[in-house]
């Protein structure tokens, strides 16, 4: 693949192949030099429209250790900030040698069409886009659970319940994608506020009770950051409110049961949509999920960078 | 000055000589004189966009009255009804006038302004419409197109003045609290692709309360490009009701589907949204059982740099008037099996009735000459490049059937071959 802006882009069989390679990778990390050669001589970009300290850093460091040169651009710290256009950004980019972009941004779909429009020669990696899709999120948190699952290959059976602000999530949409594609049952569970309509034809069930789906046994329960820096109106009564029915809190987390994973990608409200004590359990996987990122990371851009130009 | 059309197919199948005085149709009947070859073309009345966007005065980056006259020409069309939404707004009279007058200078079709229903579109205060009827650009047409008449008691208002000069206001439906921020139409694509949702509710129930305006005050509606399949039932409801009430489509809403939107790409960002295959599928029922009365091109051109950017960032809007005919042509006559005389009353005969056009819409003798003669065995890969200004095209790099050979306004050829031509004014 030449360019990651959507899971719709990955078969089953690209996508194993993605977390296979992801799952060698994981090992440079425990080297004691962290460092493949496999790009040396090639730049990659970060360009973040938006903040994110934890995924910019996390596709730095996956770039570095494969020998690949990185630059870091901001919004706030780029001609971005003085009106320049996406398009003008990405030639700029491309007149100085960018091999790869890692793109976030604010709008759905910014990363599709810089892929798509011919600006640029460069790789294109969606690092997140508005409320759409958040692919290599998607892919580190199957590569987690594929660590934990029965299965070495897919996640065929296992059932995954996604809970909490579902209609501003890049990460559900791109998780739903994903998790179907590898052979997972996904049930997403909410407010019916923030559910949007129509998201069960992405291949979900849904349900509007945390403690009745808890009481179906999931096998892992990925908890969603509320986004209030994407809310436009009242989705919720009240932080307390919303505590109390969505949170994966003491006495909900006493009710998991002792194989259930818990996953969450990051950055916590701790408090809000999980608290303290569900995040620090031996069952949560969030650091793991952490580390995978950048495993799966230095896959992604190995695989754009070495393919050639292949579409 | 005198041309013979040779050999013309006529919309009701018969092959003819169509001669030309002047600016007039002087016969319809085979005559032995020379003249152009026509055989294999057929000759209809020349079109009429009541839905034009030419973007003067004020924004003639994207358009201007003599190039979208020009690309309105390549399309067959000798009239062209301008939206009003231009800077400054046609909500007086000097604006007006100077669009009609630009139009006149032009010489490639009539332009005919169409004024604001509000001052600056603002949907406040009612424009001064008795003021725009009496100008010399004798404006009968009214809309607030790109912004909703959303306050009802303001369009009640503009509904019963207009009837004093035989008026009609065009709505653009569109219920401007249920769309707010509204980037495609609502439903599971807009969820996967995380842009917010334009729901088919915000059209149809405005048209639902226009209808019943109209039917209260008598007067006359257009509904601008319709595009749900809900919308549809409403308005043959209204019909079925005997209110005054005439609707649109595009183009582009006829053959086009949301799918489209998965590419992000901004062309096929347009107000309103593109529909499910469904609705797309119901508005061309409408269009072959009558219940839809015109095709209106919406031509909506923007610059490069309003397209060529994130699709939310991107304006809204399509260029549509040198394909529309190849899109009814596909609907109607290919998928559709109905005549060329409904393809004439679509495109020509029935929206200059609408606009209350004199001298356009006929293909009779003594008739103003104003024509429009396609190939109907023509197939052709849209292109890009235009005559328009602007290239948002979605039907680019699409193969579509027919082409306008020759057009001729008021007895002059503005095409010929399919070349527009240089007119020296």
């Amino acid at each position: 693949m030449r360019h990651l802006t959507s899971i719709r882009e990955l078969t089953r069989e690209s996508a194993i192949a993605l977390l296979d390679n992801a799952q060698e990778l994981a090992q440079v990390g425990d080297r004691e030099v962290k460092k493949l050669p496999a790009l040396r001589g090639k730049t990659v970009v970060n360009l973040f429209f938006e903040n994110s300290t934890r995924t910019r850093i996390s596709f730095e460091i996956a770039a570095k250790r494969l020998s690949a040169d990185v630059i870091n651009v901001s919004a706030e710290s780029s001609s971005v900030s003085k009106g320049e256009s996406l398009k003008d950004t990405a030639q700029t980019l491309e007149a100085l040698g960018a091999d790869a972009i890692v793109l976030r941004h604010p709008m759905s779909g910014a990363p599709k069409i810089l892929a798509a429009q011919g600006w640029t020669k460069a790789s294109i990696v969606n690092a997140g886009d508005g409320s759409h899709e958040h692919p290599t999120q998607a892919l580190l948190d199957a590569l987690t659970l594929r660590q934990v699952a029965a299965s070495s290959t897919d996640l065929a059976g296992l059932r995954v319940l996604i809970v909490g602000d579902i209609l501003h999530s890049r990460v559900a949409r791109s998780n739903i994608l994903l998790l179907n594609l590898l052979g997972a049952n996904v049930e997403i569970c909410g407010p019916e506020a923030l559910v949007p309509s129509g998201i069960e034809e992405l291949g979900a069930s849904i349900s509007h009770s945390f403690d009745q789906a808890l009481e179906r046994n999931p096998d892992a329960v990925m908890m969603l950051r509320i986004q209030k820096e994407r809310m436009d109106g009242s989705y919720f009564e009240s932080p307390a409110a919303y505590g109390r029915d969505w949170s994966l809190n003491s006495e909900r987390l006493s009710k998991l049961r002792l194989n259930t994973k818990i996953l969450h990608p990051g950055p916590m409200n701790r408090g809000l949509e999980i608290s303290a004590e569900a995040a620090d359990d031996s069952r949560s996987l969030v650091l793991r999920q952490v580390a995978n990122g950048v495993a799966v990371r230095m896959a992604v851009l190995h695989n754009c960078l070495s393919s050639g130009g292949e579409s | 000055m005198k041309s013979v059309l040779k050999g013309v197919q006529l919309p009701n199948g018969k092959t003819t000589d169509v001669t030309i005085e002047g600016t007039t149709i002087a016969a319809i009947e085979s005559t032995s004189e020379a003249g152009l070859d026509c055989s294999g073309l057929i000759a209809l009345p020349g079109f009429v966009d009541v839905h034009t966007h030419l973007r003067e005065p004020g924004f003639e980056a994207s358009e201007t009255v003599l190039s979208g006259s020009r690309s309105a020409a390549a399309g067959g069309y000798t009239a062209v009804l301008a939206m009003a939404n231009t800077d400054p707004v046609t909500d007086k009279a000097e604006v007006a006038e100077l669009v009609a007058r630009l139009g006149a200078e032009s010489g490639y079709c009539e332009v005919q302004p169409i004024g604001s229903v509000t001052k600056g579109l603002r949907g406040a205060e009612l424009s001064d419409l008795e003021g725009l009827a009496k100008s010399s650009a004798k404006v009968r047409m009214f809309s607030d197109d790109g912004m909703c008449v959303f306050d009802e008691s303001l369009m009640r208002e503009a509904l019963i003045r207009v009837k004093a000069f035989d008026g009609v206001i065009a709505q653009h439906s569109q219920d401007p609290q249920l769309t707010v921020g509204a980037q495609m139409n609502e439903g599971p694509l807009a969820t996967e692709l995380g842009l917010k949702g334009w729901p088919a509710i915000a059209e149809e129930a405005i048209i639902k309360r226009d209808a019943q305006l109209a039917l209260e005050t008598n007067s006359r509606l257009h509904i601008c490009h319709l595009t749900t399949a809900g919308a549809v039932e409403v308005v043959r409801w209204a019909k079925a009701k005997g209110a005054k009430i005439t609707a649109e489509v595009t183009p582009h809403h006829l053959l086009l589907t949301e799918e489209l939107v998965r590419s992000y790409d901004p062309v096929y960002k347009v107000n309103p949204p593109l529909r499910r295959q469904e609705d797309a599928l119901a508005l061309q029922a409408a269009v072959l059982d009558g219940t839809i009365d015109v095709i209106g091109t919406d031509h909506a051109p923007h610059s490069a740099e309003k397209k060529q950017c994130e699709w939310q960032n991107a304006a809204f809007g399509m260029v549509g008037l040198e394909h529309a005919a190849s899109v009814l042509q596909q609907v109607l006559i290919e998928n559709g099996g109905q005549t060329w005389e409904r393809f004439a009353a679509l495109m020509s005969t029935k929206p200059a009735e609408i606009a209350r056009l004199t001298g356009q819409g006929e293909l009779r003798v003594g008739a103003v000459a104003n024509l429009a003669l396609i190939d109907p065995n023509a197939r052709r890969t849209i292109q890009f490049q235009t005559h328009s200004r602007s290239q948002n095209n979605p039907f680019a790099r699409t193969v579509l059937p027919g082409a306008v050979v020759h057009t001729i306004y008021r007895g002059r050829f503005t095409v010929v071959n399919q070349e527009v031509q240089e007119l020296n004014g």
